[in-house]
């Protein structure tokens, strides 16, 4: 049986994502109840300073370019590697393109349960439950893991508020050695993204558009500068998407992403229960849309009746005017 | 080459999901069932590479019960007559598979596309009532082989797969990967079609094949209830949000009341 919480810290070339801050500071709590001590996992060249101060006492360290090029057997291996040096009970990740494939290739190998996209992490009886959302969060549940090492990944903007402790990592590289099948699927190119935003599911604001948008090109006059003006990253509801109005990976809901921004701004979106099913959990929602009776304003934390086509150019001039802070 | 597709049956997106006794998890007797969505960009998927030639033969798989039927016609009344369309399904149901965990249904199904020697897996990325996303990756860990998933485009050769994934942040990665080889579609890779009424007539008469823990030749040990690292409890509907404040009066005073509000009250900006 393992002991304390190993934390895979995902990178932007080589700085630790918000995310990996998070998540430590949630550990650095988790382990006051658990007992053990909190670990952190860096694969690919990373930057290892700072993950102490968030309560890391030991970070692993995977270098190397079968490291840095994305091959998910790679990162598997390096997990690996560090749930042996560490013996963790509980691996813990941010939701992500990586870990979604990454984490059940490792509890395989590991014989492990897993937990995905948990939006709560407690402890009862001196081990971690995690409570996760389920039928895109019409309902969720507590989900305890029995194996002796847990796999845990949680969803972005879960625990804000990533506070520093001030303590200090020992540094220890880990060398792993590779199976022959880990380097199988080879990344052979990145394609970069149409736009410098922030990723969806990781937004803290998000400004989408509905049907009633119109148009592509009434999206990118409309939607895309009150975007610009609030720090926002771009969303949109199924039928805009489906009518072309905006690319799929900017779709939210049951269909789409799931996301959990502290602010979320739905422009001319009726609320329909597969769009509510993306976005409910965000913290703050501003609803926009000329009728009253629209299901969106029973979430709304703030609502405006009106035509989108006179509130969101008001609202991108105030937003200019006022100067938002990104 | 073969290709395998993973379904499963799932509440509707537009139903609503009621919970009863919270340790039991939610009512399903009245929602109505549909093929996964992503799952059936997997089958679209499957059909456009039999439709170039490249598949021979495409076969799906599900671990239900016979209340799976139905779905599993769905998914067989797809493709073109005389072109494309799955030949059979197999369907693996077995008291032994009940209470299986992500990993357990894994093994299933990792056992049954060995038995039917299929070349590349299709699954969707994730089914959207657990929404685990663990499946298909799992699977393609017991059988040993390379895997992309939540892939938006996708070109398959004999032996080879080339296939684009999110990656975050709007990035997408090219991956190559050699075949046998387990791919999990994502919106946008396709749009899939409609069954066709002789699509609908057909699929009737399509075979369904029941598989067993013994005829896969799995140890029962390794699955369902018993095997279940992952218990489930105190469900719950999603919190109740506070209600909310309609702003009125004219549109520049609301506009800038809002910013105010986003700002010092709600202190998101």
């Amino acid at each position: 049986m393992g002991n304390g919480i190993l934390v895979v810290c995902e990178h932007e070339n080589g700085v630790p994502k918000k995310t990996a801050y998070e998540l430590l500071s949630k550990a650095r709590e988790l382990v006051s109840g658990t007992g053990g001590s909190v670990s952190a996992l860096l694969i690919g060249s990373g930057n290892t300073e700072g993950l102490g101060e968030y309560g890391a006492s030991t970070v692993y360290s995977v270098e190397g370019s079968d490291f840095t090029t994305g091959a998910t057997g790679a990162w598997v291996s390096a997990i690996e590697a560090a749930v042996q040096a560490a013996s963790p009970s509980v691996v813990l990740g941010s939701a992500s393109a990586r870990t979604r494939e990454a984490f059940p290739r490792l509890a395989v190998r590991l014989n492990a349960g897993m937990a995905s996209d948990c939006t709560e992490l407690s402890v009862d009886g001196g081990e971690v439950v995690c409570r996760r959302p389920m039928y895109a969060g019409k309902a969720s549940a507590a989900v305890r893991i029995s194996s002796d090492v847990a796999l845990i990944t949680a969803r972005p903007n879960s625990f804000p508020g990533a506070t520093a402790s001030g303590g200090a990592a020992s540094a220890t590289p880990l060398t792993v050695s590779l199976g022959s099948g880990d380097l199988a699927a080879k990344v052979v190119a990145v394609e970069a993204p149409k736009s410098e935003t922030v990723d969806l599911t990781e937004a803290n604001r998000i400004v989408s558009g509905g049907r009633p948008v119109d148009s592509a090109e009434n999206f990118d006059q409309l939607i895309r500068p009150l975007a610009v003006a609030m720090g926002a990253t771009v969303g949109a509801s199924r039928a805009a998407v489906d009518a072309g109005y905006a690319p799929h990976d900017e779709q939210v809901g049951q269909t789409g992403k799931v996301v959990n921004p502290n602010l979320y701004i739905a422009c001319a979106i009726s609320g329909a229960i597969q769009h509510l099913a993306g976005m409910r959990t965000s913290r703050v929602i501003v609803a926009i849309n000329k009728n009253p009776e629209a299901p969106i304003f029973q979430h709304a934390t703030y609502g405006i009746v009106g035509d989108i086509f006179e509130v969101v150019p008001a609202l991108t001039a105030e937003a200019k005017k006022q100067g938002i802070s990104i | 080459m073969k290709v395998g597709v993973c379904i499963k049956r799932v509440p509707g997106s537009d139903s609503r999901i009621q919970i009863g006794d919270p340790a039991s998890g939610p009512v399903l007797n009245d929602v109505s069932w549909e093929v996964n969505p992503y799952d059936s960009f997997a089958i679209e998927a499957a059909l456009q590479l039999q439709e170039a030639g490249i598949a021979s033969d495409v076969v799906v798989f599900t671990v239900c019960g016979a209340e799976g039927d139905a779905k599993i016609r769905d998914a067989l009344a797809m493709g073109k007559k005389g072109k494309s369309g799955a030949s059979k399904a197999v369907r693996l149901d077995d008291p032994a598979f009940a209470g299986s965990d992500a990993l357990g249904i894994a093994r299933i199904l990792a056992a049954a596309v060995k038995k039917e020697g299929v070349d590349v897996v299709l699954a969707g990325k994730q089914a959207i009532d657990g929404d685990s996303s663990q499946v298909p990756a799992m699977m393609a860990e017991v059988l040993g082989w390379a895997s992309a998933c939540e892939v938006t485009d996708l070109e398959v050769a004999p032996g080879s797969v080339k296939a684009w994934r999110q990656a975050g942040g709007g990035k997408r990665e090219v991956v190559e990967l050699p075949t046998p080889c387990v791919i999990t579609a994502d919106k946008g890779l396709n749009t899939p079609r409609y069954p066709t009424l002789p699509g609908i007539m057909m699929a009737k008469r399509k075979p369904i094949e029941v598989l067993d823990a013994a005829a896969l030749g799995l140890d029962v040990g390794t699955v369902g209830q018993s095997a279940s690292k992952v218990a489930l409890s105190n469900w719950s509907p999603p919190p109740a949000r506070p209600p909310g404040r309609i702003l009125e009066g004219e549109v520049p005073e609301v506009v800038a009341e809002l910013i105010t509000l986003l700002r010092d009250e709600a202190k998101v900006l």
